[in-house]
């Protein structure tokens, strides 16, 4: 079909573009930019006057629970869930029951994906089987089947050995390592921050040196073996400030922060609000501010979701029991356009943290607006105030320490390969 | 963001969660009204019509003898009816979630809940429910949760500070032993430095503190001589025998050689500084015999103490 995008603020980082123009799709890809293909007839029209167009949201952290957690989520609930969000392509994690460590389990996610067409599903797969620690998987074959990158979840590594294996093995392939910096027995049995909150509160603390010393030693193991790795939500200001020492030291390195901790820290726990229960926890204010900052200035590479649906039954309980994360898909572009207009930050990087950046870490098909690339587009518009409540989130999972608060950006359409697979 | 859902719009008590944030108007009226009923156990009827007809479920997931027989005591001494429920260390042990659980009781009419969790927070999450669920009618006592709060145990070592003291301004307390993991510990600091007292001190080696205690209003002191020195009152916790040994502390010799209060120790606190322990005592771990049956020894005082101020609590909760 030939869709014509008239008249919207038209925003590509890839390409440095910034103004109202349209844009032409056909036969699923940008077939021009500005001026029409030759001997165009556009069989829909979207108008776009005072949206913007940007190339579909990439989100490098979002849980679909399929297979084994269908009571939380279902891929359609969460892949509509992604559209509604503008997000086209998400990187799933393995820690799924079973967990993402055999080709054929992966191929049949990537199946069911395309069957219901609506996001591009990127698997990252289990360097270990079973997450257990202790076998790694076969890593070609992973790759081969779909999976884009190697990561262990959040389950830690039982030793430094068994991680100094894994990158050596999957670095041999040119595969991509991603690990979530915390030290497992600094974090063991803490549920929050280790700071004022959770001395109040009477929660086991999580201290910031689970976070500092795991990335002293993963520094140390791609020093060693030179396998790129990305680091996934960092949580902390002396994170931060490591991770831009060591990019400055030239090791390969990305960094993502999930949108939540960009906005909210630990006293949001308020009373114990299990939609607080976060993992890695919200920390505090001075954090923050290191984190919204190390984004702005590219020490931290791109903006996720952390996307967790979680049932009412493993959040409706005590802080400490509650299943930790947020339901983030469609918080995505709405929280990442906070943080801009907070901090001034001009719209095509708030983008850029969202779309261009993490399709570079993927390492899949480039987000942007290119004659001749995928038409994977959001269009949404930048200022539209909406109020997330259960019954107007797609996702199954309606827990999210946003619930009841006022957000503006709201995607009025999205193009998955030049078909609108949302459009409010 | 959750609020703290205890006072309601007129300042009055609902729900007794914590200490924190509770006015000193407050905590003096649940010690003023208190005072009566310590003489009512000491009549030939040790009854008061206050709670007649109401239902006080003691609702325990963590084991607990004495809290739960001074709170069926407090109930029973105000004419309620007490249902004692001791549902296990976990919640789901049954299959059934805390608030199934609630639900549950509250169609057996339950007017008054008396929780005990091993999780912090879990009576705050009980008292959200039931106001968001419009039973307002339904109040919630924190009878302990995890590390967070004894609100009554709390509220009775104050009773006690306040009859053998008289003021709170000016005094010096010590609270002595594992801060980390005390909901006593909180409750009284947070008591202590609501009730203006002029120096709160924690004693404890660093692996028994969490982190920035000083947050909450005291001073930290690793030497139990200089931190018992000119004090009033000298608060013993009690050390959980699971942690006498192991990472947190290397054995309970160790422990009560460094922090175990003897009379040489408490000798150097003021002359007539009180000593107190929120029970059940580790003799030769935290306390010496000859201290805790000493003359300054205040503990037993405060276990009839406890059942006044628990009536106290009860009974200005439950009225209208």
């Amino acid at each position: 079909m030939n869709v014509e995008i008239k008249g919207g603020r038209v925003v590509d980082p890839a390409q440095d573009l910034d103004r109202v123009t349209s844009v032409y799709v056909a036969d699923g890809t940008i077939a021009g930019l500005h001026d029409p293909p030759p001997h165009w007839r556009a069989e829909r029209v979207i108008d776009a006057h005072g949206l913007v167009v940007a190339p579909g949201f990439v989100d490098l952290a979002a849980r679909l629970r399929e297979p084994g957690f269908e009571h939380k989520a279902t891929l359609a609930s969460e892949l509509a869930a992604a559209a509604a969000g503008g997000v086209t392509g998400l990187a799933c994690p393995p820690d799924t029951d079973p967990p993402l460590d055999e080709p054929g389990l992966v191929q049949m996610l990537k199946h069911r994906a395309r069957v219901i067409n609506q996001a591009h599903v990127y698997p990252i797969g289990a360097l270990s089987l079973g997450l257990a620690g202790q076998t790694l998987t076969e890593m070609s074959e992973l790759a081969e089947a779909g999976c884009v990158a190697f990561s262990h979840a959040d389950v830690p590594l039982p030793d430094t050995q068994m991680l100094f294996r894994a990158l050596q093995y999957a670095g041999t392939f040119r595969h991509r390592v991603w690990l979530r910096p915390q030290d497992s027995h600094l974090a063991r049995g803490g549920v929050a921050h280790d700071g004022e909150v959770a001395t109040r509160l009477g929660l086991p603390g999580i201290p910031v040196s689970a976070e500092t010393i795991a990335l002293a030693t993963i520094f140390a193991l791609v020093r060693e073996t030179g396998v790129g790795v990305h680091l996934c939500r960092i949580s902390s200001a002396s994170g931060v400030d490591m991770v831009r020492a060591a990019k400055a030291e030239g090791l390969p390195l990305t960094c993502d922060v999930d949108v939540h901790h960009l906005h909210l820290c630990d006293v949001d726990i308020g009373w114990f609000d299990p939609l607080a229960n976060l993992m890695p926890p919200l920390r505090g204010t001075r954090d923050r501010a290191a984190l919204r900052a190390g984004l702005a200035d590219g020490t931290i590479d791109a903006v996720c979701s952390d996307h967790a649906p979680v049932d009412d039954d493993d959040k409706q309980v005590p802080f400490g029991e509650a299943e930790p994360g947020a339901t983030g898909l469609e918080l995505l572009l709405p929280l990442t356009l906070k943080w801009a207009a907070e901090d001034d930050v001009p719209l095509p990087r708030a983008i850029a943290a969202i779309a261009t950046r993490p399709a570079h870490i993927l390492g899949v098909a480039p987000a942007t607006l290119r004659r001749g690339s995928a038409a994977d587009l959001a269009i949404f518009d930048p200022t539209e105030p909406w109020v997330v409540r259960r019954d107007t989130l797609r996702s199954q999972g309606k827990n999210t320490p946003f619930l009841g608060i006022e957000v503006s950006g709201r995607v009025r359409y999205t193009l998955l390969a030049g078909q609108v697979v949302h459009e409010l | 963001m959750t609020r703290n859902p205890q006072l309601d719009r007129n300042g009055g008590l609902r729900h007794l969660i914590t200490l924190e944030g509770l006015p000193a108007e407050v905590i003096t009226r649940v010690l003023d009204t208190a005072e009566p009923f310590v003489s009512v156990a000491e009549r030939e009827v040790k009854k008061v019509p206050l709670l007649r007809g109401k239902a006080v479920f003691n609702l325990f997931f963590e084991n607990s003898t004495r809290t739960r027989t001074t709170f069926e005591i407090a109930a029973k001494r105000l004419s309620a009816d007490v249902i004692n429920l001791n549902i296990g260390a976990s919640s789901t042990a049954k299959g059934e979630t805390l608030l199934d659980t609630v639900d549950n009781l509250c169609a057996m009419n339950a007017d008054i809940f008396v929780v005990r969790h091993s999780q912090s927070g879990a009576p705050h999450l009980i008292a959200s429910h039931l106001d968001a669920t419009g039973r307002s009618h339904v109040h919630v006592v924190n009878a302990g949760d995890g590390r967070h709060a004894h609100p009554t145990q709390g509220l009775l070592d104050l009773y006690t500070i306040r009859h053998y003291k008289r003021d709170f301004g000016g005094l010096v307390v010590a609270v002595v032993g594992d801060i980390l993991h005390s909901r006593v510990a909180r409750s009284l600091i947070h008591g202590l430095t609501t009730m203006r007292a002029a120096e709160v001190r924690v004693i404890a080696p660093r692996t028994l503190l969490p982190t920035r205690v000083e947050a909450l209003g005291v001073r930290v002191a690793s030497d139990m001589r200089e931190g018992l020195r000119g004090c009033d009152v000298v608060v013993m916790l009690r050390l959980q025998s699971e942690r006498m040994k192991g990472a947190l502390l290397p054995s309970a010799g160790e422990f009560f050689k460094q922090y175990g209060l003897t009379q040489d120790k408490l000798a150097l606190a003021k002359p007539d500084a009180i000593v107190m322990h929120p029970g059940p005592m580790n003799r030769g771990v935290e306390i010496d015999s000859a201290v805790a049956d000493g003359a300054r020894s205040v503990i037993l005082p405060q276990v009839t103490f406890g059942i006044a101020v628990r009536m106290a609590v009860l009974s200005l909760i439950a009225s209208p």
